[in-house]
């Protein structure tokens, strides 16, 4: 009898060796005369045990990790393809990984667990199931149920998903479209790239209900071309949807067609922000739109266009599968469901941590991070990407919330937490937030285009002892100003981090902490 | 409206040769390929520099005529994107992540070395045309930072025996 053998697929996986490890196995086995099967699948997130190896074993998975191409001997000895338990790698049952199992998947259930692109493991592991529960439903009561949900956009803006549905279906228009926004540029986040790499079709069925609901007939996923794997799966998955007929002509029933086509960016940060990414599917250059409309009114080519985020529109289908109640149960305040943290930066245990809202930084900067890499004290965690608020140790405590972190003058974004220890000097941190703005800027707005060149030139002149007071003084009323007079987010946000700097950290940009209060 | 109709003739009577230092049949195989369509010009591109290596200068007016769209159009959409380039790059290119969960694992501090092994600064292309050296603002690749590409091969936990790795396997795919 052959042994099943799962090792990921996911870029971050194969980044750290994976695909070593399974060239190593089959050749190894093979030399023993032990027939396996290896098995593909993305990757479950735990990825400071990547990578991670599965057994199949009567009593369930069991795991190894992290392995190196060269432990395999020792582990084969040690009995792995029998899920023996003598290794210092052995895990023990995957299931029962407290890291993991401690855990609330729902958005991420079958990521790392079945092969992308199995279409049958899919259906088997819930699949389908909440698109053949919308398409028995009017599309009207596809939107209540979403709304009931109480899910909320997962990019960073988390405005309610079926409000924005409903106007997309409200509005007047001969087409509408469906724009999925992968277009994953944070620093600290993955959580996209896991999607489109370990259950694209879960992205697909989303798009379908959504479709189902507003009355659409095409779909865009606007992909970074940072990601070729997400790439190159989710346009075989597409492939694979439409052979099973719920992609393509009366896909959504006799006479209600519906199609998707990727697009790929090319390198560009703003593209990450809807109407930006509206701009360049339709072939121009990637700059903003002003405001209203909003794009559920006017969006592709004027017509009411959806824009999601990945992880939100791969959490519609289990929402559908499995009741609203159920999802809305879940979190705390007007955060309800999951939130899919992501533990990136100087961290021992990085990875894709979902639980339900509530949770707090700590929490997971801690419990699952268990502190920094490097073993040295955490000082700073940059919360929500490059355009989110530095926080310092004592706000550890705030709960993974979106009203409560904005409360607090941060922001939770796309989920990001990115941990610096006590060697990072944050007043270069906030010179790049300036510099990385003004590399990405689009140009369109003037706060925005100069103002974060002059906000990097201040910031270096702080760093040099130069005018330190006026400059500080002239450095908060640019930010103020790019905060209330940016056209976008990019440079509405970048004096976050800036600002959260200077507040929390200002003897590092050699400020008394009296001076920076004024903050 | 008056100079915008005169404008659109212009273009649509436009015989200037295209320039010969690109090949134009390549440009039009694409062009077919999509149909003509200017929706899909993001795509139309990738494939013209998939095939060209880059988007020849010359290759704009073909581009802009097929397409119905007025060359500095075109011109302005291949400057904005970042991917997009009017030289050719080296043989292979590192792109080497420098946001902030690469910095929090210690980039900064590998960023001269990378520069040393393959000559040239972050942006450019070394002398001899073999690699180009590009910084990115996240790979996706957080969980195991310091990470790069080479080409879309995706390297993680980079340290400086991994970059020295790195830059020897750059050079070795010539």
């Amino acid at each position: 009898m052959t042994t099943v053998v799962h090792i990921p697929a996911d870029a971050g996986s194969v980044a750290v060796g994976a695909e070593w490890v399974a060239v190593a196995i089959a050749e190894l086995a093979a030399a023993r005369d032990q027939p396996v099967t290896i098995r593909r699948p993305g990757t479950r997130g735990a990825f400071w045990l990547e990578p991670l190896v599965e057994v199949e074993t009567p009593s369930g998975r069991v795991a190894y990790g992290p392995v190196a191409p060269t432990d395999l001997p020792g582990l084969l000895d040690a009995g792995l393809l029998d899920g023996a338990s003598g290794h210092p790698l052995y895990l023990g049952t995957t299931d029962e990984i407290p890291w993991l199992a401690s855990q609330t998947r729902v958005t991420f259930a079958r990521c790392g667990v079945i092969e992308p692109l199995d279409l049958d493991a899919y259906r088997a592991n819930g699949g389908l199931a909440g698109l053949e529960r919308a398409l028995a439903m009017e599309p009207a009561a596809v939107i209540d149920a979403v709304e009931q949900s109480g899910l909320r956009g997962r990019g960073g803006a988390a405005f309610p998903t079926g409000v924005k549905w409903r106007t997309a279906a409200e509005a007047p228009a001969t087409r509408r479209y469906i724009a999925i926004n992968a277009d994953e540029g944070d620093s600290g986040t993955f959580a996209d790239r896991m999607l489109l790499e370990g259950d694209p079709f879960a992205v697909l069925e989303g798009m379908a209900i959504a479709a189902h609901a507003i009355v659409a007939d095409t779909g865009f996923v606007y992909i970074r071309s940072e990601y070729p794997h997400g790439v190159r799966i989710v346009e075989e998955a597409i492939v694979a949807a439409r052979t099973a007929g719920w992609l393509g002509t009366d896909a959504l029933g006799p006479g209600r067609a519906f199609d998707v086509e990727v697009r790929v960016g090319a390198g560009a940060y703003i593209c990450g922000e809807e109407t930006s990414m509206l701009e360049s599917i339709e072939g121009k250059r990637g700059q903003i739109r002003p405001k209203p409309p909003v794009p559920a009114i006017s969006g592709l080519w004027g017509m009411p266009t959806v824009v999601q985020n990945v992880v939100t529109i791969a959490s519609v289908p289990p929402i559908l599968a499995g009741g609203p109640a159920a999802y809305a149960e879940l979190g705390v305040g007007r955060s309800r469901g999951t939130i899919t943290a992501q533990l990136a930066g100087n961290i021992a245990r990085p990875g894709l941590v979902e639980v339900p809202f509530g949770a707090t930084l700590g929490e997971l900067v801690d419990d699952y991070g268990g502190g920094t890499r490097s073993g040295r004290p955490v000082r700073a965690v940059q919360v929500g990407g490059p355009l989110g608020a530095y926080v310092d140790e004592d706000m550890l405590e705030l709960p993974v919330d979106y009203e409560a972190l904005a409360e607090a003058r941060a922001m939770l974004g796309h989920g990001g937490l990115v941990v610096f220890d006590d060697t990072v000097d944050m007043a270069e941190q906030a010179r790049f937030a300036m510099e990385f703005c003004s590399i990405e800027s689009c140009g369109k707005c003037t706060p925005c285009r100069i103002g974060s060149v002059r906000g990097r030139e201040l910031i270096e002149q702080i760093i040099r002892g130069e005018e330190v007071e006026t400059s500080h003084r002239l450095l908060l009323r640019l930010c103020d100003l790019m905060e209330h007079a940016s056209l976008c987010a990019l440079g509405g946000l970048t004096p976050l981090p800036v600002l959260s700097a200077l507040r929390l950290f200002p003897e590092d940009f050699g400020l008394a902490r009296e001076a920076a209060h004024v903050v | 409206m008056e100079t915008g109709h005169r404008r659109r003739r212009e273009r649509e009577h436009d015989e200037t040769p295209l320039d010969s230092t690109y090949d134009h049949a390549a440009v039009e195989a694409v062009l077919e390929a999509h149909g003509r369509d200017p929706a899909r010009l993001l795509p139309i591109l990738h494939d013209v520099q998939g095939r060209l290596g880059q988007v020849p200068r010359g290759s704009v007016r073909q581009l802009g005529r097929a397409l119905g769209r007025s060359r500095a159009e075109i011109h302005g959409v291949v400057g904005f994107y970042h991917d997009l380039r009017w030289e050719p790059a080296g043989r292979t290119t590192l792109r080497l992540c420098v946001a902030e969960s690469c910095q929090a694992a210690g980039v900064r501090a590998l960023v001269p070395l990378v520069e040393e092994l393959v000559g040239c600064r972050l942006g450019e292309t070394s002398v001899d045309g073999a690699i180009t050296l590009e910084a990115a603002y996240c790979l996706g690749l957080c969980t195991c930072s310091p990470a790069a590409m080479l080409d879309a091969e995706v390297v993680g936990r980079l340290d400086e025996s991994g970059v020295r790795e790195l830059v020897a396997a750059a050079r070795a795919e010539l």
